[in-house]
């Protein structure tokens, strides 16, 4: 490096588009709700839609990023997922229910306290059922494909059947705590309360797994046994117990979003899993597997696609998301943010 | 001689229906770095992950000091003071180099006397401390992976082929560093077909040929024996 | 001469072959040995899904793919009968129009999903699939105009295959109709239809997607073009599932999205295969049975069993006749875990 000091070889610089090739997934977002704000004429629709759109992309994440996560670590394709969202909405709307009094109330503190109940016994409830699934169903077996889509698919089956043998075969209403209800007007546009504490406690989340698979030990096993899962093991960490230990965290956010979900549509029933499925799908195949960002931006892209359309051209919403995830593919086959495997 | 730190005594070790160790009978001697040759092919990665459990013998024992680690899973083996550098390196793309160096220290912080023997060792990684170790090129991460068995102390050093495809400028910097090691007392394993890094560095040798031990001995009198030399490996040290 | 009608496929177990031939009868004669309007369209849905499942059968456990999609074909098929008997008049020639059309465009989808799947992994194709079939089953419900949406289309088929047709008085206590026309049109097409994929399962194409499924990359380096095999695997299979759809509405003279495109129903023929044997033909051939009567009987069963521990707690709700589907699925997970051969392929081992 010493020998020509003149000398400053341009290889090593990369062309613009070679630069901005990380952040264009990022970029997609605001490109978005640019598209939203030339196709929607009026101004305080278009923001009231846009915070839909990211209300919804922020409870898909929390309900898909399990999903992901689980597939780049463990190498485990989990079709059964939609069943720790109804659970975990069916667990949390009960004790919202018994807490009717907290709910009732027009006291801010006293409905999040309410809330914050139940998204905890939610996710107690759909992380013991998370490692019991993983137990019983997932680990025999690993590394067949096939036999984990059957099972798992049979798993889904079960849990919904259990879920009616629980709390019967109605769907069950539920209301917003009292202070959650109605909107606040900013700009002209109505913004629904709820939706702004979905997109806020969706950003902490994403923030909160963001920080530890960045900044701790355990997240750094994570994201390196998502590359190379037998050197972790050759290093000296027990990888099943990793395994393990994400698998309850996957389900317990799955939960988390299914609680959240409900309260969203206000109703939940046996088969919401399975309908979130297919959005959580496509955000998961968006977003590359394995990977907690793409996951994040796909769902906000999907959440936001979603509102737009619905609000445009209500019968073409889904296929409009399907539309979506095609072009991406086409654009890049792994998803945006595809995790490199070793081999 | 004392104890040998590791003994395997007739290992089998099958890959799906393919027989690749057929009894293998193996000493690593304490202290001293043992080379492991062989044309390719003939089992010395395999004999390295049978070791560290990445595949299971089916047959045989493994002893490291006298405990039978031949069932134990692999975590364990690592815990229990092995240190593996497989030949593809290993080393995680998308981590920093700080965070694999981080991720190897699997008993607390880098303890930092030893961080700076290894930037002694191998300048590199401190220039690229923050970079992805994925833009790291071949021979730093060679001296990445090499640096990961090296960030805490071990029993045994299990080395699958460091210097392939070098540049001769880094294969010094790799000799050098394991030099350090065996001054230290540490025991290595090390399969390595560039036979001048190998003659530099072994005490002692095993031959392999068909998944099994032909010949094993001081490494000198492989080194001043052509005959011999020709005979195990159907060329001489020489030729290289 | 049944080897020859087989494909030289055999049952390759006594017990397996008596099984088959009890089948076979007990349908070719379902109208006369069970008769009854219940009994009956049991039987013709025992028919359908025989061809459906087997049409799965030759994607899944011949070529190793995993689709979600198959719903979408059998719904092509059967809503291309019924909008052209609803718009083409009740004619023979509109079956054939709607038939014929319905595989086709069954074919063409599933060549273009088929190339798709080059480019993406085999587990992003299963889920892309998923999320393309629910997306079109709710672009139906929704096209009400043209689809009828949610209630479905209720269309009439041709005067020789209604009840009011008649072609002679009565055998063996039967009624000699176009109803039962109708229902033999649906069993020998099916068994047509069967024998058609036996025929290619059996045949050198047949043979090579084997291989294709057990190693790709094998068989692409002998000098098979995986790419091709694949694709036209996966068109076959849409068109007779689509076949199997048309058949299906036929029989119905009604078409919905629940009775076609439904998630369950995806669900049913997972089931089926599974238990019935994967890679067999002759698993969806039991595995249909095994369901169609499950679904039909086994709740009455169940509806009995629950009456009885009336009382305790959970315990009936476990048992309750809708809960047929948390048994089925009990027994599916203990199928792939236990007889991942299914049916099929236990009786053949022992």
């Amino acid at each position: 490096m010493s020998m020509a000091p003149e000398h400053a070889p341009t290889m090593a610089r990369l062309s613009l588009a070679q630069r901005l090739a990380p952040w264009m997934p990022v970029l997609l977002v605001p490109l978005l709700v640019l598209a939203g704000l030339l196709a929607i004429p009026n101004t305080s629709s278009w923001l009231t839609l846009t915070v839909s759109g990211l209300a919804m992309g922020m409870m898909i994440f929390l309900m898909a990023s399990g999903l992901t996560l689980v597939f780049g670590l463990m190498d485990v394709i989990n079709f059964g997922h939609g069943a720790f969202v109804s659970v975990g909405a069916f667990v949390g709307v009960s004790v919202l229910l018994l807490l009717g009094g907290m709910t009732g109330a027009p006291s801010l503190a006293l409905n999040l306290a309410a809330m914050g109940l139940a998204v905890i016994g939610a996710m107690l409830a759909t992380g013991a059922m998370g490692w019991a699934f993983e137990k019983v169903i997932v680990e025999p077996v690993y590394g067949h494909h096939l036999k984990q889509i059957l099972v798992t698919m049979g798993g889904l089956i079960v849990v919904e059947q259990l879920i009616i043998v629980l709390w019967g075969p109605e769907e069950i209403y539920i209301s917003r705590p009292e202070a959650l209800k109605g909107a606040i007007t900013f700009a002209g546009a109505a913004l629904e309360k709820y939706r702004l504490v979905a997109v806020g406690l969706g950003l902490v989340v994403f923030a909160a797994m963001r920080w530890t698979l960045r900044r701790t030990k355990i997240g750094l096993i994570v994201r390196a046994g998502v590359e190379n899962g037998e050197m972790v093991q050759a290093l000296g960490y027990r990888l099943r117990l990793v395994f393990v230990g994400v698998f309850i965290a996957g389900s317990a956010l799955a939960g988390l979003g299914g609680v959240m979900w409900g309260l969203y549509q206000e109703v939940v029933s046996a088969h919401m899993g399975n309908q979130a499925m297919i959005l959580i799908f496509i955000v998961v195949i968006i977003g590359g597997l394995g990977s907690v960002e793409g996951c994040f931006i796909g769902a906000l892209l999907v959440g936001l696609m979603q509102n737009y359309v619905a609000f445009l051209e209500p019968k073409v919403a889904l296929i409009s998301n399907i539309g979506l995830m095609v072009a991406i593919l086409m654009w890049r086959p792994m998803g945006m943010i595809p995790v490199v495997k070793a081999k | 001689m004392s104890d040998p730190i590791l003994r395997l005594e007739g290992v089998y070790t099958n890959i799906a229906q393919y027989h690749i160790l057929q009894g293998v009978d193996l000493e690593v001697p304490r202290g001293a770095v043992t080379m492991l040759l062989g044309r390719n092919g003939v089992g010395k990665t395999t004999t390295l992950r049978s070791i560290i459990g990445h595949w299971r013998a089916h047959q045989g024992r493994i002893l490291l000091d006298g405990q039978d680690i031949t069932r134990m899973p692999t975590p364990a083996i690592a815990r229990a003071g092995v240190g593996f550098v497989p030949e593809d390196m290993g080393i995680f793309a998308n981590l920093t180099v700080e965070e694999n160096m981080v991720l190897a220290a699997v008993s607390g912080p880098i303890d930092s006397a030893r961080l700076d023997w290894v930037f002694q060792a191998f300048p590199p990684l401190k220039t690229f401390w923050k970079s992805e170790a994925g833009n790291l090129s071949g021979g730093q991460k060679q001296m990445l992976s090499i640096a990961r068995a090296m960030v805490e102390e071990r029993r045994l050093y299990l080395i699958d082929e460091p210097t392939k495809g070098l540049a001769p400028a880094i294969v010094s910097t790799m000799a050098r560093a394991l030099r350090e090691l065996k001054a230290q007392g540490a025991s290595i394993l090390l399969v390595e077909q560039n036979f001048s890094v190998a003659r530099a560095l072994g005490d002692s040798a095993c031959v392999m040929d068909d998944g099994r031990i032909i010949w094993s001995g001081e490494m000198r009198e492989l080194v001043t024996d052509a005959a011999l030399q020709e005979r195990l490996m159907g060329l001489s040290m020489e030729a290289h | 001469m049944i080897k020859a009608v087989l494909s030289g496929d055999m049952p390759r177990s006594l017990v397996l072959a008596l099984i088959l031939g009890l089948i076979l009868v007990c349908l070719a004669l379902a109208p006369f040995l069970f008769p009854g309007v219940r009994t009956v369209d049991t039987a013709a849905r025992i028919c359908v899904f025989i061809v459906l499942v087997a049409s799965y059968d030759l994607l899944l456990g011949y070529g190793g793919i995993v689709s979600f999609a198959h719903t979408m074909f059998f719904g092509i098929g059967a809503y291309g009968v019924a909008l052209a008997l609803t718009h083409l008049g009740r004619g023979f020639d509109a079956i054939l129009v709607g038939a014929g059309a319905g595989a086709l465009l069954a074919a063409a989808l599933a060549f273009v999903i088929g190339l798709f799947s080059l480019r993406v992994r085999a587990i992003f194709f299963a889920m892309i699939t998923l999320a393309v079939a629910s997306a079109v089953a709710v672009l139906v419900s929704q096209l009400s105009g043209l689809t009828g949406g949610e209630d479905g289309l209720t269309f009439k088929t041709p005067r020789a295959l209604g009840p009011a047709f008649k072609f002679g008085d009565e055998l063996f206590g039967v009624k000699l109709n176009g109803k039962l026309l109708s229902y033999y049109v649906v069993f020998i097409g099916s068994l047509v239809l069967f024998l058609l994929m036996l025929r290619v399962v059996n045949s050198p194409f047949g043979r090579v997607l084997q291989a294709i499924r057990e190693n790709d990359f094998r068989a692409e380096a002998i000098g098979y073009r995986v790419v091709y095999y694949r694709v036209a695997a996966t068109c076959l299979s849409a068109a007779v599932a689509a076949l199997a759809g048309s058949l299906y509405a036929i029989w119905l003279r009604y078409v919905g999205p629940d009775t076609t495109l439904s998630m369950e129903i995806m669900i049913d023929i997972l089931l089926m295969v599974v238990i019935g044997g994967m890679g067999t033909m002759y698993g969806a051939v039991i595995g249909a049975t095994l369901l169609v009567l499950a679904q039909n009987y086994l709740q009455n069963l169940m509806g009995v069993a629950g009456s009885l521990v009336d009382g305790v707690p959970v315990l009936p709700q476990l048992l309750d006749a809708d809960r047929w589907l948390l048994w089925l699925g009990v027994l599916f997970i203990l199928s792939v875990y236990f007889f991942p051969t299914g049916v099929v392929g236990r009786l053949r081992r022992g």
